[in-house]
C-alpha cells in the first residue's frame, strides 16, 4: 500500500541496457517482495477465502456467504464502513491542520519533536487502555461527565451515546489524528519553501498558491493517507471491543462472535466469510484510490 | 501592459537583521537600465538577502527599493512584476514546462490559449520548445533552470532576479547556461541581478560586479577594474588568486625582494607591509642568474589551465604563484631553478595591524 507518498521530485531511472540478451533478469530483483506478498497477505487470504466455502463436514458450500446477508452483518457492514470513513476524513482534516501547524514551526523546535513523540505513541494507544481513559474522564461515572453535569450540562441526557457507534467515532479520531500526523508530516516537509515564494513572485498570492500549488501536490498524499485511515479504523478490534460489549457493532467483533461458542452457533466457516467481505472492502477502497491517484498525480 | 525593459533599479541604504545578526548593513546599488550587474561574494555575506529584499520576499529593517522610480519598499512580492530564477528545484512538479511558465500569466488573468502561446514563445527563447511537455522530473538541472528562466521572464518583469541559478550544475553545463542567461538577457533587454559566489561566473557574465562583504558593498565596477584594481584586499583576495608577498613600502611605491611595485594608493607612511601580487603579475625571467638572488627559487609544482599553466615557486621563505603562458611553463618542470620577474603593475598592499580584522 502506497501512503503519504511525498510529493518531491522523482526521477526516472532507465533500465540498464542488456546489448543483445534476449532474457532480461530484472524480476529477479522482485523475488523477495513477491515471496514476502505471497506468504503474509495472498497466502492467508487463500486459506481463509477456501475455509470460508466450507461447512462443518469439510464440504463445499456457499452458505457461509449466504449468512452475509443476516440483518445484523449488513447492519454492522454498513456502520462500520461509515465509522471507518468519517473518522478516517476527520482523522485526517484535523491531522493535516495539526501537521501543518508543525511544519510551519521551528524544523527542530521543542514542538515539532514533541508532536512526533506524542503521536507516535498515541497513534498506537488502543485497546482497553484508550477505552478506560475515555470511560474515566467523559463515561456516566467519569469526572469530566460529572462536572460537566454539575454545571447543567449533561451530554447524556439523551442516549448513552459513548457506548454506541458515535463513542466510538470520538474514540478512534484519538489514535486517527496522531497517525495522520505521522504519515502526512512527510509528504508535507517535501513541499519546497521556494514553490511559495515562486508562486509569490509571479503575482500569486496566498489562495493561488494553495489552488494551484500546494493543494494539487498535497492531495494525492492526502488521498492515501485517508485510505490508510480508513483501513486503520475498519481493521480496529480491540478499541471496539473494549468500549462496547453489546450487540457486536463492528465487523471485527462479528468475527469473534461467530468464533465464540458463547453467544450462539460455532461458526468458523461464516467468521471466515466476514473476514473475506473485510479483506474485499479494503481492497475495493484501494483500487479506487489507486484510480483517483492516477488521475490527480501523473507528475509522479 | 507595464514597461517592459530598461528602468533603472535603486537599492538605497537596505538593512535588515534578523536577531543578532546583521544581513545588510547599509546596502545601497544602482543599477542601470537594462544592465546585469553580479553581486559576488563569500557564503552568509547578505547576497541573498539583498535579493529577497528587492523582490519583496523579506521586509528591510531600513531603507528604500526604488524601481522605475518608483519607491516599492512596501509593496508586496506579487505587485512588484519582478522575475525571479532559485538555485534549484523551483519548478512546480506538477505542472509540465509550459503550465510552469504559464503561471504568471495565469494570475494576470490571461486566456489559456493566449498563455499556452505565449509560454511556447518563451521555452522557444530559452531553446526548450521541443519540452514543453515534460515534467521537472523528467528534465535535467539545467534544463529546468531555462524553464525557470522562461518562467521569469514571461510576465513581462520590470527586473530579473537570479540566486546562484548555476551553482547546483556540473561544470560544462554551468558555463554554458550562463552564456545562454547572459544571451537571453540582452535579448530582453531587462535589468538584471545575479548573484553568485563564484567570481568566475561573475566576472564573465556582468556589465558590472558588485564584490559583498559583510552585508556591505566593498567595490562596484566593471569585471576588468574589479579584477585588475581591486579597492580593497577582501576583494583582492576574493577575485582572483593573489600571491601576499611581504614588502617595505617607501615613498609611493613597495619594495619586494629588491623589486619596486607601485602601490594603487601611494599615499601611506612607509614601512613594512604585505603587497597583493596576482599571479599574473608574476613572470618567469628567461635570462640571467638561476642560481642566486632574492628571486630565485625552485619549481615545486605546474598545474596545467590550457592556454596558461600556473606555476608554484618555492623561494625558501615563501611560495609564489606564477601564472604564465603554458609555452613557458613547460621549459620550466618540477625541480628546476627559475628566477621571478615582478610586472610593475600597481599593487594593494596590507599592513600586518590590519590582518587580524579580518572573521
Ligand atoms: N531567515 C533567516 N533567519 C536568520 N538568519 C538569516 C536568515 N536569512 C539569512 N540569515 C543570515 O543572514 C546572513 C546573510 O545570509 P544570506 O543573505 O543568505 O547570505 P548569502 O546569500 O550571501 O550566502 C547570514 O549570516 C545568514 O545566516
Ligand atoms: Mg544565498
Amino acid at each position: 500500500m502506497t501512503v503519504a507518498g511525498s510529493p518531491a521530485v522523482t526521477t526516472n531511472v532507465g533500465r540498464p541496457f542488456l546489448g543483445g540478451r534476449r532474457f532480461s533478469l530484472d524480476w529477479v530483483g522482485a523475488v523477495p517482495y513477491l515471496a514476502y506478498v505471497g506468504l503474509f497477505l495472498i497466502l492467508p487470504s487463500v486459506i481463509i477465502g477456501i475455509g470460508a466455502l466450507l461447512d462443518a463436514n469439510n464440504a463445499f458450500t456457499l452458505d457461509n456467504f449466504r449468512n452475509l446477508s443476516r440483518s445484523y452483518v449488513v447492519k454492522a457492514t454498513i456502520d462500520t464502513t461509515v465509522l471507518s470513513a468519517i473518522t478516517a476524513f476527520l482523522g485526517a482534516v484535523f491531522g493535516a491542520l495539526l501537521a501543518y501547524a508543525i511544519v510551519t514551526g521551528s524544523p527542530n523546535g521543542i514542538l515539532r519533536r514533541l508532536t512526533i513523540s506524542a503521536s507516535g505513541v498515541l497513534a498506537q494507544f488502543g485497546g482497553v487502555t484508550l477505552a478506560f481513559a475515555f470511560i474515566a474522564s467523559i463515561g456516566p461515572a467519569g469526572f469530566v461527565y460529572l462536572f460537566a453535569q454539575a454545571h447543567g450540562f449533561d451530554f447524556y441526557k439523551q442516549d448513552l451515546w459513548l457506548f454506541e457507534i458515535p463513542g466510538l467515532d470520538l474514540v478512534y479520531l484519538y489514535f486517527q489524528i496522531p497517525l495522520m500526523v505521522l504519515v502526512f508530516l512527510p509528504a508535507l516537509d517535501g513541499i519546497k519553501p521556494q514553490w511559495r515564494e515562486a508562486a509569490e513572485s509571479l503575482g500569486g498570492n496566498t489562495w493561488h498558491y494553495w489552488r494551484h500549488v500546494a493543494g494539487p501536490l498535497l492531495f494525492p498524499a492526502f488521498l492515501g493517507s485517508v485510505l490508510l485511515l480508513f483501513a486503520n479504523a475498519f481493521s480496529a478490534y480491540a478499541t471496539a471491543n473494549a468500549l462496547i460489549n453489546q450487540g457486536q457493532p463492528v465487523l471485527a467483533q462479528q468475527i469473534a462472535g461467530a468464533l465464540s461458542s458463547e453467544v450462539g452457533a460455532y461458526e468458523p466457516g461464516f467468521a471466515k466469510a466476514i473476514a473475506i467481505e473485510m479483506i474485499i472492502i479494503v481492497t475495493l477502497v484501494t483500487v479506487l484510490y489507486t484510480l483517483l491517484q492516477r488521475r490527480t498525480a501523473r507528475w509522479l | 501592459m507595464t514597461e517592459r525593459s530598461g528602468v533603472e533599479v535603486r537599492l538605497e541604504n537596505l538593512v535588515r537583521r534578523y536577531g543578532t545578526v546583521t544581513a545588510l548593513d547599509g546596502l545601497s546599488l544602482t543599477l542601470a537600465p537594462g544592465e546585469l550587474v553580479a553581486l559576488l561574494g563569500p557564503s552568509g555575506c547578505g547576497k541573498t538577502t539583498a535579493l529577497r529584499l528587492l523582490a519583496g520576499l523579506e521586509e528591510a529593517n531600513d531603507g528604500r527599493v526604488v524601481i522605475g522610480g518608483k519607491d516599492v519598499t512596501g509593496l508586496p512580492a506579487n505587485r512588484r512584476n519582478i522575475g525571479m530564477v532559485f538555485q534549484a528545484y523551483s519548478l512546480f512538479p506538477h505542472m509540465v514546462a509550459w503550465e510552469n511558465v504559464a503561471f504568471g500569466l495565469q494570475m494576470r488573468h490571461v486566456g489559456v490559449d493566449e498563455r499556452k502561446k505565449r509560454a511556447l514563445d518563451m521555452l522557444e527563447l530559452v531553446g526548450l520548445g521541443r519540452f514543453a511537455n515534460r515534467y521537472a522530473s523528467q528534465m535535467s538541472g539545467g534544463q529546468q533552470q531555462r524553464v525557470a528562466l522562461a518562467r521569469a521572464l514571461a510576465i513581462q518583469p520590470q527586473v530579473l532576479l537570479l540566486d546562484e541559478p548555476l551553482s547546483a550544475l556540473d561544470a560544462k553545463v554551468r558555463s554554458r547556461l550562463r552564456d545562454e542567461i547572459r544571451r537571453v538577457q540582452l535579448e530582453v533587454g531587462i535589468t538584471t541581478l545575479f548573484v553568485t559566489h563564484d567570481q568566475e561566473e561573475a566576472l564573465a557574465i556582468a556589465d558590472r560586479v558588485g564584490v559583498m562583504q559583510a552585508g556591505k558593498l566593498e567595490q562596484l565596477g566593471p569585471p576588468t577594474l574589479v579584477y585588475s584594481r581591486p579597492a580593497t584586499p577582501f576583494v583582492a583576495d576574493f577575485v582572483g588568486l593573489t600571491n601576499r608577498m611581504e614588502g617595505t613600502v617607501r615613498r609611493g611605491a613597495v619594495e619586494i625582494r629588491g623589486a619596486s611595485i607601485p602601490l594603487v594608493h601611494p599615499d601611506v607612511p612607509d614601512g613594512p607591509a604585505i603587497a597583493l601580487v596576482r599571479p599574473e603579475a608574476v613572470a618567469l625571467a628567461s635570462d640571467g642568474d638561476m642560481q642566486e638572488g632574492p628571486l630565485v627559487g625552485t619549481v615545486i609544482a605546474v598545474a596545467f589551465l590550457g592556454a596558461v599553466s600556473r606555476v608554484t615557486v618555492d623561494l625558501g621563505d615563501t611560495t609564489v604563484l606564477v601564472q604564465v603562458p603554458t609555452s613557458a611553463a613547460s621549459q620550466h618542470p618540477a625541480g628546476t631553478r627559475v628566477r621571478l620577474e615582478l610586472r610593475p603593475d600597481p599593487v594593494l598592499i596590507q599592513r600586518e595591524e590590519a590582518v587580524p580584522a579580518a572573521s
